[in-house]
Parts: structure tokens; sequence; C-alpha cells
């Protein structure tokens, strides 16, 4: 295979990728309005078939994919309340998502976790998580775990802008440090944390400075340049791999509001247009388009819609979790003591 | 076959840690000063020349972690140790401290089980010691055990004795569950005799000191305190009945239910403020199982003070046990 052929190869593949988060997050999103009176916009008769916070990654699928084609199934991962391309791109099922954020019995956590909790363990996706930040620490103790176990096993730990203000980026980026281990930091700026912009609550120049401020390798990358990320990525998890911690400063754009029902009417909207010029699906099809694999972007789109019609449709008939599955999983000690 | 030995609350621990790490090498404990033992002595077993030594020096440091000071890393990073097949022990050194980690105890290790379905299990223990320690003022000094009661998905240990530190941290290794392993700091010294084959089960508390006047609940350092005050009562003709509780949650309902059937009274007593304590909540299940009296007694709703005449009211001392419990008799 040429230079040219493997690049058109390889680029084929992260589309792929991102096609398939993209038609997820679209769809999730479309689930998901009506019902309740939110974020200024009135109630629906139709009640959401995606309830409660959903939050979006559209714009950012670059980040997931160029990160994740450099990962192996046996490698772990820790992901935010924004976790859905994480997931897909770490290899979960689209149809288990897809019934997980409808609730359903057959989804991922049993219908136990929605969105925000999305998992995988199955393919070493350790979890979607509701409070920011807080896999950074879990993301450590799971890599010291494989340190000990001996191996090459990595973990990847996705983080927004918004977590390095947080404590647990400071002591899991020491952590990591001390006791050398294989963790691929990566933050996933999407330049806006809920709906403040995070250089306004920021000090200094950002994630990647505080990881050089403690000796871990960083580097800052175009988030909507997904050869740029994959590169970036490939080079970084070969020495996580050899056992030191790295950060990835991936700098993207989050297209949509907080959560799923939030316009978004706080940004600037030449910001937003601005944005929305360097969708990353966008480049990567023109690029495509250019290697002469119009036919093949055609068909990746084409695979991803017939994927997630499955998923939706498999959704929709899923029945809900049991009641009795409310006191299923709780804890092994003492079970059936709830009151 | 029983193989007693005389040793301390503190020592018996490090005895059931040491075993338990020499049976599974997924058992592993990190926090501050664990390299030399720990900062109170408890991560460290005796050899076969009868020398008190640190676990690091027989299972190693990448076995019995150093850790930075940080807290929420230290409970987060066992965590996802859990996650990855590994038994962690979390040392936090006092129960205020660990209220630095407090999202990773309560949102992430209480809930991984639940919230991702079933998908894994975090068996960790968090050693996180309770209670007064002479002059130690507002934030070495807390008992916090009722906030973990409360938070499903924990298991809640008190133990009272040495005996019950070694055959209760080995059943809180092997069941599998996030569990807040709670050591009184004024009870490290105490030395007992400890069957250490013996098991001790989580959710089965000890009838200590038997009576049919009243039943006296009570866990943690209280047990001594409250032994005393029964047997200042029995020379005055009262016979109570002592129960250690051992583990708050699962609690043995049916010991407690069972003995205050007997006696139809029930005081429980706790040096945790008596507020919103876990004294409230056996009190309230035997009200509405049995409908006999029942009284708490627990410290007032105050910081712990420094100086001895503060911390003093702080205290719930024999003294006041055996002054609540002739109160309620009326005697």
């Amino acid at each position: 295979m040429g230079k040219q052929a493997g690049r058109s190869s390889r680029l084929l593949a992260l589309y792929r990728t991102m096609a398939r988060i993209r038609a997820f997050e679209d769809a999730a999103e479309a689930a998901s309005q009506g019902g309740v009176q939110v974020w200024g916009m009135e109630a629906s008769a139709t009640p959401a078939k995606v309830r409660g916070p959903l939050h979006l990654s559209t714009g950012q699928e670059a980040v997931a994919a160029g990160v994740c084609a450099n990962l192996r199934r046996s490698d772990l991962l820790t992901s935010t309340h924004r976790g859905h391309g994480h997931t897909l791109a770490k290899g979960a099922d689209m149809t288990r998502m897809m019934c997980e954020l409808y609730g359903r019995a057959s989804g991922c956590n049993g219908g136990k976790g929605g969105s925000m909790h999305i998992a995988d363990f199955g393919v070493g996706m350790l979890g979607a998580n509701g409070v920011v930040a807080a896999g950074i620490p879990i993301a450590t103790g799971a890599a010291q775990a494989l340190k000990l176990r001996g191996g090459d096993a990595i973990v990847a730990c996705f983080f927004g802008d918004g977590a390095i203000n947080r404590g647990p980026f400071l002591e899991g980026l020491n952590w990591a440090q001390v006791y050398a281990l294989p963790v691929l930091f990566v933050c996933e700026d999407n330049r806006i944390a809920a709906t403040t912009p995070t250089r306004t609550m920021t000090a200094g120049e950002g994630a990647a400075a505080r990881a050089r401020a403690l000796a871990i390798e960083a580097q800052e990358v175009d988030g909507n340049d997904v050869e740029a990320v994959d590169h970036a990525a490939a080079d970084m998890i070969a020495r996580v791999r050899s056992g030191r911690p790295a950060l990835l400063h991936a700098i993207t754009y989050r297209f949509k509001g907080h959560v799923s029902v939030d316009p978004g009417a706080y940004r600037d909207p030449d910001e937003v247009a601005r944005a929305r010029q360097d969708d990353p699906l966008a480049r990567t099809r023109a690029l495509l388009l250019s290697f002469g694999e119009a036919a093949a972007a055609e068909a990746v789109d084409a695979d991803a819609q017939r994927e997630l019609n499955e998923a939706l449709a498999a959704a929709e008939a899923a029945p809900w979790p049991e009641r009795e599955a409310a006191f299923e999983d709780v804890m092994s000690t003492g079970t059936g003591q709830w009151r | 076959m029983a193989l007693t030995r005389r040793m301390s609350y503190a020592v018996a621990a490090g005895e059931a840690l040491a075993a338990a790490m020499r049976l599974d090498e997924r058992v592993v404990a990190l926090g501050e000063d664990l390299g030399r033992g720990g900062v109170f002595g408890q991560y460290r077993t005796r050899g076969a020349d009868g020398a008190l030594r640190p676990l690091q020096q027989e299972f190693g440091a990448a076995r019995v972690i150093d850790t930075p000071i940080s807290e929420a890393n230290i409970m987060g990073a066992a965590v996802g140790m859990a996650l990855a097949g590994l038994k962690p022990v979390v040392e936090m050194r006092v129960i205020d401290f660990a209220l630095c980690g407090m999202d990773e105890l309560v949102n992430q290790a209480a809930k991984n089980r639940y919230m991702f379905g079933g998908q894994g299990r975090v068996p960790l223990v968090a050693r996180m010691p309770i209670g007064l320690w002479t002059a130690s003022a507002a934030q070495h000094s807390q008992s916090l055990e009722a906030w973990f009661a409360h938070v499903p998905g924990l298991v809640v240990v008190c133990p009272a004795t040495p005996q019950d530190n070694h055959g209760l941290l080995t059943a809180a290794l092997a069941c599998g569950d996030p569990v807040a392993y709670l050591e009184h700091k004024e009870l490290w010294g105490l030395e007992g005799d400890v069957d250490t084959p013996l098991p001790v089960p989580l959710g089965k508390a000890r009838v200590v000191r038997p009576g049919r006047d009243l039943t006296l609940v009570t866990w943690s350092r209280t047990l001594h305190e409250s032994l005393t005050a029964a047997e200042t009562l029995a020379g005055e003709g009262i016979e109570v009945e002592v129960i250690d509780l051992r583990t708050l949650w699962p609690w043995d309902r049916e010991t407690v239910l069972a003995s205050c059937a007997k006696t139809q009274r029930l005081l429980v007593a706790h040096e945790a403020v008596q507020v919103a304590g876990f004294g409230a909540e056996i009190a309230a299940s035997v009200a509405e199982a049995i409908g006999c009296p029942v009284k708490r007694l627990g410290a007032p709703r105050i910081p712990v003070g420094y100086a001895p005449t503060l911390e003093s009211q702080a205290r719930v001392g024999a003294d006041r046990i055996a002054a609540a419990m002739r109160a309620f008799l009326q005697r």
C-alpha cells in the first residue's frame, strides 16, 4: 500500500468513528427534546425519549476518534459527563448505548445510569462520570493496578477544560508522575465550562502548561484535525506504554449547549458560526474527497445511519427495567436490608 | 483451632491485613506514611522473632504504597485499582481528612456498581479513624459514622476490641463491597486476646453483657464506657444488657430487637453528635417495631474544643451513661 493509500485508509477509519459519533449525538439530541420546561424553552406535549441531562459532544468527535484509534481493547478509559464519543470510539455497541440513553433494560448499564454514566467495562470503558475531574484519580489507580500486574496496557483519561481547575487534576497528575504510571491524560478543551468561557476562569496557560510544571510531557493539538490528533496520540501513547504519563491538550469546540435542551444563547453567534466553519467532520470529509474517496465517505455515512437506525429501533422496542432491579447491584453485604 | 495471642487493637489490624496480603496478592494498601508502619503503627505485624515490623518490609513498596498528601487521589486511585482487579485498603489517617476524598468515596466507590448496572465491583476498605483523641480539637476528633450509614452502597464498621479489629477487618476485605472501616484513635493501644482464625461476620452484633432491665446499644470506644456504667448499675441492682453493634450497616436488627423485647427499654449511647446520629435510627427502628421506650445519648452539637474543660463536654463517658440509665429507670 502506497503512502497516500495508507493515509487515505487510516483517514477513512477515523472518519467512520466520527460519523458514528455524530449520528449518535444527533439522534440522541432529537430524542431528548420535549417533556419539561427548561432553559427558557416551553414544555411540549410529547415527552422526551432520552430524559434528563444529555451532554452532547457534537463538534468534538475528532478528539475521541483520533485518541481511541491508538488504543487497544485491553487499554482502559475514563470519561466525562460528555462521554458518548469516547464510549463509541473505545468499541462499545451503539445499540446497547442507545438503549441505555432510553433507560431500557437492554442498555449497557441496564437502564441504571443513562447518558451521564454510560459505560462498557467489556471494552475497557470504565464510565462516564457526573462529577467534573472525577475520572482522573480513578484513571491513576487503574494505571497503578495495570503496572503492578505487568504488561503494557495503558489508561486514557479524558476530561474537559473545566476540570483543570479542580483539585483532582493536580493530585492526579502529580500522582501519575510520582509513580511513573501509564496514563495518557487528554484535556478535551471545548473552551466552555458549562456555560462560562473557560479562559475567564482559568489562570495561566492552561492544561499543557500545568502538566509541564510537573515535568509531564505535554502537547497542544488542533482537536478538530483528526489526523493531527491521531499522530500526536500515537507518539505519546508509544511513550506512555513504556511507563510514563503524558498530556494531550486537544483544542476543539462544543457546537451545542451544555445540555441538549440548552440553546446556548449566552454565546457569541459569530464565534459559533466560525466554529461551524471548522467542523471536524466537514474537514475530514473534504480531505477524503481530495483523495478521491467520495464514494467511500458516502458509504461510511450510509453505514453509520443504518447502524443508528437499528439502534433507535431497538431502543424504542426495548422494555423498561423491572421495578425489582432498583434493589439489585446495591451491594452484597446485608442484601435485602434496605431500611 | 484457637490461636489466641495477646496484641493491641492497632497490631490486630496489621496482622489481619498481613494475613490477607499473604493469601491474596490482589490486596494492596495505600496512604500517607504506610512505609514506616502507619502513624499509629497500624500497618505493622509481628515477625517470628517477636519484633514488630512495617508491612512494607514484607510486601514491598508496590503493595504497601506510601502516598502524597492527596486524600482525593488516594481514595480515587483505590476506586480505579479496584476496578482493575485489586483489593485496596485505603488509609485516611483520621476521618476528618477523609472529607477531602468524599466525592471519591460517596459518588464514585459507593455508586459504581449500581450506576454502571453491575458491570464492576469496588472492593475497597477505607480505614478512616474516628473519635476523640485527647487535646486534638475540632479537626482531628470527629465521629462521622452516621454520614456513611446514610449512603447506599457502603458497609460501615466500627470495631471496639482487638479481636473485632482483627476479625472485622478480615471480613471487610472479603466482602467485596466498599467499606467505611472506622477504627477509634483512642483504642490503638488497647490490648486484648485475639483468636486470629475466629471469624467475625459483618452485620452481627455482640451481646457483651447480658441483663434484664435495660438494653444499652453502643459501638466503638463507647462500648468500654458502657461496660463501666453497666458495672456501676449492677452495684445498684440494675442489670443492663450491653450490645456492641460492631457493624452500623448492615446493622443487626434481630439481636437488638430481641433484647429490647425482653428488657422493654432501649438506650443508645455513642460518641458522635446525638443530633441525626445513628442512635436515632436504632431508637426509631425499635420504637416502630416494639413500641418500648427509647432514649439516645450522644455528644452535644458542638465542635470538640481543645482545653480539657471544653473537650470533656463532648465526651460521652461512663458517668453520663450511668446517669442517663438511672434517669431512664427513674432511680
